[in-house]
């Protein structure tokens, strides 16, 4: 390495990186973020201050070693920058572009305020894609075999983090998926264009290399039981997720092309829909598109509906775009590509035809009224507001409850009232002794980062038992 | 022989195949995990090679010891006609399950199997179960000729047969509800009902013994994707309620089935199918029936 200038150049503008056109990339599925350069990484890098205090690594939910790697990056090493982001978390390039660090680590940066954060994001991001595509990515050491055996339910993100830490300390772990990719919602869920699914195969194959088992097609609740699994293991991490979709219960819902968020985005994201007749499996959406909703899958879905080439995607959300769950970033994106947004618009009935198809959507206009449970300002209807949208498919993304197949065949398994696991704060541990459990399975429908974040405390948990039962 | 059920190796092989018929194909693969699992209603999910659809099959037979599943194939569109051009010794993509939950099997005394077409492969291991609990079975197998008759041995020696076919050339020309009713009107209606087949014949199998109040179940078979309970498209209204046919079913009360509906939902992609299956066939220059 030569001798770089070490000195921190806060006050150039942050860069928020590169974006594909929002025209040209409304007929691609081509990631839409284009992100760093090497040279704008390195410009971006020596903005940080490096502040002894690390506020930003304070507020990583998996502790990303923040001031460490990005000077690192500003030194362009970028081999030791990986490694450092490495100690804490495996899955840099999808948490680089997946992690909304606006309410994490940028949102913590002394910057904020006078300059713009350091876009730490999109550097954590850079430097995984840099290492992964120079050969700088080498598996984390792992400890001698300690003989115990950890299974995995599910493979998205709260399992993968759990497998990778348990790993590292020597046990042998077992993930099992039901689908026949590996990554959970992020196979099945995020759409390529936010989430090269390359990125996904290239960070659970560092579990392979880890020596971790992954086994695909093996549905536990059907397939196999818990109560079973907790024969061939000493513990058994529950991390199925929240794939149970909400229902909007509106007349019509039967209607063909009526779909949940979570089948349109599976038919697209995980099956390849948008390629057939190359893929074999179909989807149709018609001329005319509505979705319901205003979250992430909401955007997700629009936004996979606008690249399948139909006159026109309409956005409905019954509340105001201040409300919106969704992060900024995604709203906007979505509006820059054509979408319409209708806001305080509700559908209260859908309409087909003879053959059972959609052909239109009754919608109500709604007003804010008081703060409900939320604390959001709970939309009321307006009375006399009906107005109808001609409409040949329909998307709902209202939101999704945990999966409940494992609950249901886990006798003595403790659920709340929305069929979520309950676990003790901080453990993981369910009522059920050897079984833990952690990310939406537990939360309902939350985050890719919150659902790491608990499979790293669980994992802490799971080591602490297996360490004490040597004894 | 003790398989390692957790183990990949030679996973999803044919290790044999046998021609039913001109387009029915019987494959019986490697897959010890679902072999111990398995129960009388299971399905699984096949896909054949990568960006293949995932396409749900009900189980016909498993076999612990040698860690195989059996399952008959009717080649029908793209995917199932790929699916059956697999040779002995080739190997499944993916082959997930067991899916769904397995019928109760109980003493009802005399059941009665209605079968249609490949249908009756699902209908047999749930006969043979009946039997085993000590059950009187009877069957009515459909088909709309000799040549797509399958598995008639098989559930002959389960009980009493009667063959109907749409053209007469096996059994008794005409419907499976027009034996049906000729049961009852000898007194000779059975205690329950378990009918697999095409969703129009299902629907008046139910009709036909509603008045008679004999319990009925259908095996349902709407659009599945996923089949583990996560994206709804396989949705059935049982009873005024909706219901995820991967994970409560498939198997359903009859007199509850919505049938009309599960009609209108399974053409959903009916034209893209067709599209799907010209494109392979023209590819292919391969004789296969387009329906």
């Amino acid at each position: 390495m030569e001798n770089k200038p070490k000195k921190p150049t806060p006050s150039i503008k942050q860069n928020h990186g590169r974006h594909q056109d929002p025209i040209a990339r409304r007929n691609n599925f081509d990631e839409v973020a284009l992100g760093f350069g090497l040279e704008e990484a390195v410009t971006e890098a020596a903005r940080c201050l490096g502040c002894k205090t690390k506020p930003c690594e304070l507020a990583c939910p998996v502790n990303v070693k923040i001031p460490e790697f990005v000077d690192l990056v500003h030194k362009e090493d970028l081999g030791a920058a990986a490694s450092k982001i490495f100690e804490t978390s495996l899955f840099p390039a999808i948490c680089g572009r997946v992690c909304p660090q606006e309410t994490y680590c940028e949102n913590a940066c002394v910057l904020k305020e006078k300059f713009g954060p350091v876009s730490i994001g999109r550097l954590e991001r850079f430097t995984a894609d840099y290492a992964r595509k120079n050969g700088l990515v080498t598996p984390p050491p792992c400890a001698p075999d300690t003989g115990k055996r950890v299974a995995c339910v599910g493979s998205g993100p709260t399992s993968l983090a759990v497998a990778a830490e348990l790993r590292k300390l020597g046990h042998a772990v077992t993930v099992f998926e039901a689908l026949h990719e590996f990554g959970g919602v992020l196979s099945y869920g995020i759409p390529t264009f936010r989430l090269p699914r390359e990125v996904v195969r290239f960070e659970v194959d560092m579990l392979r290399r880890m020596g971790v088992r992954l086994l695909k097609n093996v549905m536990v609740g059907k397939s196999i039981t818990v109560e079973e699994l907790k024969k061939d293991f000493d513990v058994v991490y529950i991390g199925s997720g929240a794939g149970l979709p909400a229902p909007m219960h509106t007349p019509g819902e039967d209607l063909v092309g009526v779909y949940s968020s979570n089948e349109f985005l599976t038919r697209v994201n995980l099956m390849g829909a948008h390629n057939f007749p190359e893929s074999d499996t179909p989807y149709y959406i018609g001329k005319k598109v509505i979705v319901v909703g205003g979250g992430n899958t909401a955007m997700d879905s629009a936004r996979c509906a606008m690249r399948l080439k139909p006159d026109s995607v309409t956005l409905l959300y019954r509340r105001t775009r201040a409300e919106m769950p969704a992060r900024v970033e995604e709203v906007e994106n979505a509006m820059e590509e054509g979408i319409k947004f209708e806001f305080l618009t509700a559908p209260v009935e859908l309409v087909g035809d003879e053959r059972g198809r959609l052909r239109r959507v009754k919608c109500i206009r709604m007003e804010l009224g008081a703060p409900d449970a939320s604390g959001r300002r709970k939309p009321v209807p307006q009375g006399g507001s009906d107005f109808f949208i001609e409409a040949d498919s329909l998307v709902v993304a209202i939101g999704s409850s945990p999966n409940p197949v494992i609950q249901q065949s886990t006798p003595g398994l403790a659920t709340n009232k929305w069929g979520g696991i309950i676990v003790e704060e901080g453990t993981a541990r369910t009522s059920l002794d050897g079984i833990y459990a952690g990310g939406d399975v537990v939360r309902g429908g939350a985050t890719v980062l919150l659902a790491m974040k608990d499979g790293k405390s669980a994992a802490k948990a799971i080591h602490e038992k297996l360490s004490a039962k040597e004894n | 022989m003790n398989h390692d059920i957790y183990s990949t190796e030679g996973l999803y092989k044919i290790v044999e195949k046998t021609e039913l018929s001109e387009t029915i194909s019987q494959h019986v693969i490697y897959a010890p995990l679902i072999a111990a699992k398995a129960k009388a209603g299971h399905f699984v999910i096949l896909r054949s090679r990568e960006g293949g659809e995932r396409i749900p099959v009900t189980l016909v037979d498993w076999n612990p010891e040698r860690g195989t599943v059996t399952l008959i194939i009717q080649a029908i569109g793209k995917s199932t006609t790929e699916m059956n051009a697999l040779k002995q010794g080739d190997s499944f993509l993916d082959v997930a399950g067991p899916l769904g939950t397995p019928v109760e099997i109980k003493n009802w005394g005399t059941v009665l199997g209605v079968g249609g077409g490949v249908g009756i492969a699902e209908l047999y291991p749930i006969a043979r179960a009946y039997k085993e609990a000590g059950n009187k079975i009877v069957s009515i197998l459909g088909a709309r000729n000799k040549g797509l008759l399958i598995l008639e041995k098989e559930m002959a020696e389960l009980g009493e047969v009667i063959v109907t076919t749409d053209d007469g050339s096996a059994g008794r020309k005409g419907l499976v509800t027009d034996a049906m009713n000729d049961l009852y009107a000898a007194g000779r209606g059975p205690d329950a009902i378990f009918t697999i087949g095409p969703i129009p014949m299902m629907k008046f199998v139910a009709l036909a013994s509603l008045p008679h109040k004999t319990p009925t179940f259908a095996s349902l078979n709407p659009v599945m994707l996923d089949g583990t309970g996560m994206c709804g498209g396989c949705r059935v209204e049982i009873g005024g309620k909706p219901k995820f046919a991967c994970v409560d079913g498939p198997m359903f009360d009859a007199h509850q089935t919505n049938f009309d509906a599960l009609l209108k939902r399974t053409a959903a992609y009916r034209e893209q199918e067709k599209e799907s299956l010209e494109r392979y066939a023209r590819d292919h220059q391969c004789r296969i029936g387009l329906h």
